[in-house]
């Protein structure tokens, strides 16, 4: 396969949805029509991913948005990593909105328009574009595509304890919008330019304070994103309050685009970076603060809130490591966690539709209303904790290898709060199993029906997660190939800039009898501005 | 060659702008806060202007030269900036709406976590957990606190 001639597939994951979400919008009011193009629409991206897969094991393909080439237009890159994170975050929203589908999500209030679907599908173009843009700028795009949406979704029907929660939400992720920008106003004053692979020649040779200050403000927007710990205050207060779908979407992705932002800042940008230390720290601190935060909870989707916090640090614990061994770790964990903690969300939203509540001290007997039901909870839960022989345990036996490779004695921390951290995972979903399913229920609740959508998509998941488990071998094997292309870098540099430092400085057009159009030779002078004939059709 | 530094009192306008909107941030009412982010956004597009680089000519090839052309790329994001800036206005001004209609205010509400702690310490309720108090306020165990003096020799022996 060509990659040259399969380019365009990069574009789908952005424009399908967006499409879509013009279709549903348009067919407000009539549900079963919304859902078909709905379902069509991330059916088809589903699709595009894998191919996409497919296309990345040959190495990065580049879309060049427009026919406007690298250093000037918007590049859409998609390497294994990305490639990887597009696949899983695609399949996740696509069983969560077939969850979703038999739900009514304010679909049949009277409202002027029936958002739910529309909003859904434009959350997905956002996390597909910040997964595959090669430029700072687009990424900052993608965020706040994303990041709208979730303020739709997060404040869904405008309930007073949904505004409450919202209020907190969009103040702080407007407030991490901000200090993006500033990053990005400093990457370009200090090097010129926003594309990345631009700023990965780039980077090195400015001053390295100047570098520093752009790292660590990149850092800290990306850390609000992912619920890093300090930053992390709000997600157990806002995740909770939005219906059971949306937190599991939000839980699934979101966080972990911020993740995949650093992972990508950090390697490609910030290669031997020696803040490497600081992550090590800050993952100890996530890692330990969120799980002694779940430990504490008795409501359900409190409780996972606070494990998702906690399992930040593990991706974070990847990164710091900084090694080949840890990325790839990092990488696998992320895949894995989108998954578990996405099927643990969906499986809260049936506990809490079969026993009426989320707290634990009213749930109880779900064990003799529905096995089925605890044995769904039980599967991801036990993946979270990491026992063995689920992914949850292949991907921190990953981390700890790594880190003894390593062997300081800040990665020997690492390992000791790694494994209490799992122990205390276990401990909270264990004694959440304890109290929801296994101890006597008050008063006998009959179980209300339960749409096959909803058991199904749940079932599917649980299934990838052990899918995951038993492929693990070689989905570890990419997610080290993936480590190893972002830590070599020429390669996804040179896929974006083929002529190294400049790019090319021409917008390919290609003619009817395939022969470039030939930019003016204007168009290649020090501010590459193409000409009329040399732009896009 | 066209002035590189930029101008000093555009820079002290971006730190008036953020610095006022943070201040407004920290309000308890949505409508303030729609202000001050607002104020916050602006100053940082005006920052992301001053980081483009110099000001120059229209960028159209034909009309002025090369060396005397002004970024058009930073003018092209903040343009995107100003745009994303005014979809979270709207969104936020719709929550103040809409929070007022809720509550007749529009202030961001406590916690709920931080709310239930709170009451609970001003309830001086203890949490189940701490087995060794016994739940006795300060002034009640400062009255029921046993005293050495008493334990000296020639003082009858309290035997509580």
């Amino acid at each position: 396969m060509n990659a040259a001639d399969w380019e365009w597939v990069l574009g789908i994951p952005v424009l399908v949805p967006f499409v879509g979400a013009a279709l549903t919008l348009l067919l407000a009011g009539r549900h079963t029509a919304q859902r078909i193009v709905s379902f069509a629409a991330l059916g088809i991206v589903l699709l595009d991913a894998a191919l996409i897969v497919r296309l990345s094991l040959d190495g990065p393909v580049t879309l060049d948005v427009g026919g406007w080439s690298a250093p000037v237009g918007i590049t859409l890159v998609a390497d294994r990593l990305s490639a990887l994170m597009l696949l899983v975050s695609v399949f996740v929203t696509l069983c969560v909105l077939v969850y979703s589908a038999t739900q009514d999500l304010g679909e049949t209030m009277k409202l002027p328009l029936a958002v739910y679907q529309p909003t859904f599908l434009v959350l997905s173009a956002g996390v597909s574009n910040a997964f595959l843009t090669g430029d700072l700028f687009n990424l900052y795009v993608g965020f706040e595509i994303l990041l709208v949406a979730s303020f739709v979704l997060i404040t869904l029907g405008g309930t007073r304890d949904r505004m409450r929660s919202g209020a907190v939400y969009v103040v702080v992720s407007l407030v991490s919008s901000v200090v993006f920008l500033v990053a990005l106003a400093a990457v370009y004053a200090a090097t010129g330019t926003v594309n990345m692979a631009q700023l990965a020649i780039r980077l090195p040779q400015i001053d390295p304070g100047a570098a520093h200050v752009i790292q660590v403000l990149l850092l800290v927007a990306f850390g609000v994103k992912a619920a890093v710990f300090p930053l992390s205050a709000w997600l157990p207060d806002s995740y909770p309050t939005a219906p059971a779908p949306v937190t599991a979407v939000f839980a699934g992705l979101l966080t972990k685009v911020g993740i995949y932002a650093i992972i990508r800042t950090q390697t490609l940008l910030f290669p031997d970076s020696e803040l490497n230390g600081a992550l090590l720290l800050v993952g100890l601190a996530t890692m330990v603060v969120g799980i002694l935060g779940a430990v504490a909870q008795n409501d359900i989707k409190r409780l996972l809130s606070f494990t998702l916090v906690s399992h930040i640090g593990f991706m974070l614990w990847g990164v710091g490591i900084g090694s080949d061994a840890g990325l790839a770790a990092a990488i696998f964990y992320t895949a894995h966690h989108i998954i578990v903690q996405t099927a643990l969300f969906l499986v809260s939203g049936l506990m809490e539709r079969v026993g009426g509540s989320t707290s634990l001290v009213k749930l109880g007997g779900l064990l003799r209303t529905w096995p089925l039901l605890a044995a769904l909870y039980l599967i991801p839960a036990l993946n979270l904790g990491g026992v063995p022989p689920l992914s949850g345990f292949v991907a921190k036996t990953g981390l700890i290898r790594a880190s003894a490779l390593a062997g300081g004695a800040l990665d020997w921390t690492l390992v000791a709060g790694g494994l209490v951290t799992s122990l205390l995972t276990l401990y909270a979903l264990l004694r959440a199993w304890n109290m929801a399913f296994w101890q006597p229920s008050s008063e006998h609740v009959d179980r209300p029906r339960v749409p096959a959508t909803m058991t199904g998509s749940t079932a599917a998941l649980v299934a990838a997660s052990l899918a995951l488990t038993v492929f693990a071998g070689p989905i570890y094997r990419y997610a080290d190939e993936a480590s190893r292309e972002l830590s070599g870098l020429s390669a996804y540099v040179l896929a974006v800039l083929p002529d190294a430092e400049r790019g090319t400085g021409e917008s390919h057009t290609e003619t009817e009898d395939g022969a470039s159009a030939m930019p003016t030779p204007e168009a290649v002078a020090p501010l590459p501005t193409p000409t009329q004939e040399a732009g896009p059709r | 060659m066209i002035e590189m530094a930029p101008s000093l009192a555009l820079l002290v306008l971006v730190a008036v702008l953020v610095g006022a909107g943070v201040v407004l941030v920290l309000e308890r009412s949505l409508s303030r806060i729609v202000i001050g982010s607002g104020l916050i956004t602006y100053g940082v597009n005006m920052l992301f202007l001053l980081a483009g680089g110099r000001a120059g000519l229209p960028p159209i090839i034909g009309q002025s030269e090369v060396d005397e052309m002004a970024d058009p790329l930073p003018q092209a994001m903040v343009l995107t900036a100003i745009v994303i800036g005014l979809a979270l206005t709207a969104f936020i001004l719709a929550m103040s709406y809409r929070s007022w209609q809720l509550n007749g205010n529009d202030e961001v509400q406590d916690d709920r976590e931080d709310r239930r702690i709170a009451i609970d310490a001003a309830r001086d309720v203890v949490s189940d957990r701490v087995t060794d108090d016994s739940g006795a306020t300060l002034d009640e165990q400062a009255a029921t606190v046993y005293d050495e003096t008493e334990d000296m020799p020639g003082a009858e022996v309290d035997d509580r």
